[in-house]
């Protein structure tokens, strides 16, 4: 399906990550948005809401994050593609609804444009030290789709594949933005809109009286209903059985917790999404996320430059975590070298994933701004020794 | 054209129009020459208490590092942004500064800094409205640098201000580039009058 043209501003335009993103929301067909505006995410939701009128659609500015995160999934279940935007803060109280979203598969799409934390934090600067957040914030076991866009186009493009997902997968999918992708300004193409891929919302076929609301079909995803259209169900955040009713013994909540996660494993290694070069001879790979991938690809330049085998790996699925391929890569060199944002979050991933094949070096940052590529040279260096 | 990487500083106080100004010039290179432009802007709590700072990268390659550290080009419509700023300018590079709100010489610029001034808040006012100073300066950039093709950057400008703003904009861009072309010919050729141009002035 291809997208609507009303929502599809076509174009070549210069805007920052933080528009280009609300662009992409209108342009995967997001009709709703419930938000608790909040730096530096603030941007998303402001052209949004400017925007959305002329679109035909819903902006609500909420009372907080709780509100924000649960009013949007209540527009999912009404039938919209809907979404949330928020930055650290934020982002900590919608954990209780993002767990929400994944034990109900409501499709939907949480916006986090990182800033420096912990708590209040660095307002105005970036960090990427949500990471772990967005995998693990939520109590108990469940899968989650994470996207890390590295420029205002990315935030557009990965925007309108972010909504994709979750409707395939009907799992809640995190744009983990940073603040310094969102407020960077750059050339964003918009194409027509009969250039975009929409992945419709799947209903189901079935009549009321044979639907069962979360019966899995053979990719282990259950087709949704919409409210208002003469199916009786029951969403609920209680371990729940195929009809939707709360069932609390061993085996449903085996069945179902396990099914959240195996749903995704198609994803997790065979359509991972990233960008790789010069690993063929590579005695050193980087592999990074985000904006920390355009800063290490400068320190990966001035490695070659110097003569150094090193290439690249650029996470922009970190989740699922594309752990074959890291330890595919992990198994011919010497090392990889792992700049982020954060202490040491997503490195903990590759370490794991490498098994001990490789050396793993993290180059950790505090946030605030990001590496100096000579930093990012030095452990390179390091590494080949 | 292959452009070499060049940075680009634009500072004054908040109102004045400072991002506008660098998001033309980055306009101008990305949408109408082809090329490729990163701007970031200085977002911290000091950036609301009147102070204005905008970074401009431009580029014939995609532009990897975001942040502009030492500008190759440093353009001034404050005080304030002139005595912080001027340090960093990197050796050899141009300041660019609005020369009616600007007293040079309270700082030491870097060595081989070459100085343009505008009085572009008169320029403006001439105009009749005060507000398109940035626009004026740049034109003044334009011209001064011949960094950026003066049609792209026109076209940025059209593109940047809503249609009723348009011929008022594109006017002052004219008269500040005008004012650096005279002001380039009177350096390289002192003894020969230019004869100045028309389009802008009305």
């Amino acid at each position: 399906m291809h997208a609507d043209p009303r929502g599809v501003l076509t174009g070549v335009h210069f805007l920052d990550g933080d528009h280009a993103c609300c662009e992409g929301t209108l342009a995967a067909g997001a009709r709703f948005a419930a938000g608790y505006p909040i730096t530096p995410s603030t941007e998303v939701v402001e052209r949004f809401a400017w925007r959305i009128p002329t679109v035909g659609g819903v902006f609500i500015q909420m009372e907080d994050e709780l509100a924000a995160s649960i009013t949007m999934q209540g527009a999912v279940w009404g039938g919209a593609k809907a979404f949330t935007v928020t930055s650290g803060p934020g982002f900590s109280l919608m954990m209780e609804h993002i767990g929400y979203a994944a034990v109900t598969e409501t499709p939907c799409v949480f916006v986090n444009v990182q800033r420096g934390g912990p708590s209040t934090g660095l307002p105005t600067l970036p960090a990427q030290a949500d990471m772990m957040q967005a995998k693990w914030g939520s109590h108990g076991d469940y899968g989650i789709i994470a996207l890390c866009p590295n420029s205002p186009q990315e935030c557009f493009d990965l925007t309108i594949t972010g909504f994709n997902l979750a409707e395939e997968f009907r799992v809640p999918v995190m744009l983990m933005l940073d603040e310094c992708v969102g407020h960077m300004t750059e050339k964003v193409v918009i194409p027509e809109p009969d250039q975009i891929e929409i992945t419709p919302r799947r209903y189901t076929k079935k009549t009321p009286e044979e639907f069962r609301l979360f019966e899995p079909r053979e990719d282990k995803v259950p087709d949704m209903v919409k409210a208002g259209d003469g199916y009786h169900f029951h969403v609920t955040g209680l371990t729940h059985d195929e009809r939707g009713y709360p069932s609390m013994t061993v085996d449903t909540q085996d069945k179902m917790v396990n099914r959240l996660q195996d749903k995704l494993k198609p994803f997790t290694n065979g359509r991972a999404i990233f960008e790789a070069a010069d690993l063929e001879d590579a005695e050193v790979v980087v592999v990074s996320y985000g904006i920390t991938s355009r800063v290490a690809q400068r320190a990966i330049e001035m490695a070659r430059a110097k003569g150094i085998k090193v290439g690249k790996f650029r996470l922009i699925t970190a989740w699922p975590f594309p752990e074959q391929h890291i330890r595919d890569i992990a198994a011919k060199v010497k090392a990889l070298v792992v700049p982020e944002l954060n202490l040491g979050q997503m490195v903990r991933e590759v370490e794991r994933s490498a098994g001990g094949a490789a050396k793993v070096i993290g180059v950790p940052h505090a946030g605030g701004t990001v590496h100096n590529p000579e930093v990012i040279l030095k452990a390179i260096e390091e590494a080949v020794r | 054209m292959r452009r070499l990487l060049s940075e680009i500083r634009i500072a004054g106080f908040g109102g004045q129009g400072v991002i506008l100004a660098a998001s033309v010039i980055g306009k101008a290179v990305a949408i109408f020459e082809g090329g490729y432009s990163t701007m970031t802007q200085s977002f911290g709590p000091e950036a609301r208490g009147g102070s204005s700072s905008a970074q401009v990268i431009l580029s014939s390659d995609p532009i990897l590092y975001p942040y502009v550290t030492s500008p190759d080009i440093l353009v001034v419509m404050s005080q304030e942004a002139y005595t912080r700023f001027t340090p960093q300018l990197k050796p050899g590079g141009i300041l660019i500064m609005e020369n009616e709100l600007v007293q040079p010489g309270q700082v030491a610029a870097p060595e081989g800094v070459h100085v343009f001034g505008v009085p572009a808040t008169r320029l403006a006012e001439e105009l009749g409205r005060k507000v398109v100073l940035n626009i004026v300066m740049v034109g003044f950039f334009g011209a001064v640098t011949n960094l950026v093709d003066p049609d792209a950057l026109r076209k940025a400008v059209e593109d940047s201000v809503p249609p009723a703003m348009q011929k008022l904009n594109l006017a002052a861009f004219d008269k500040g580039f005008q004012y650096g072309a005279e002001l380039i010919h009177r350096m390289t050729e002192p003894e020969t009058e230019l004869v100045p141009a028309q389009e802008g002035d009305e």
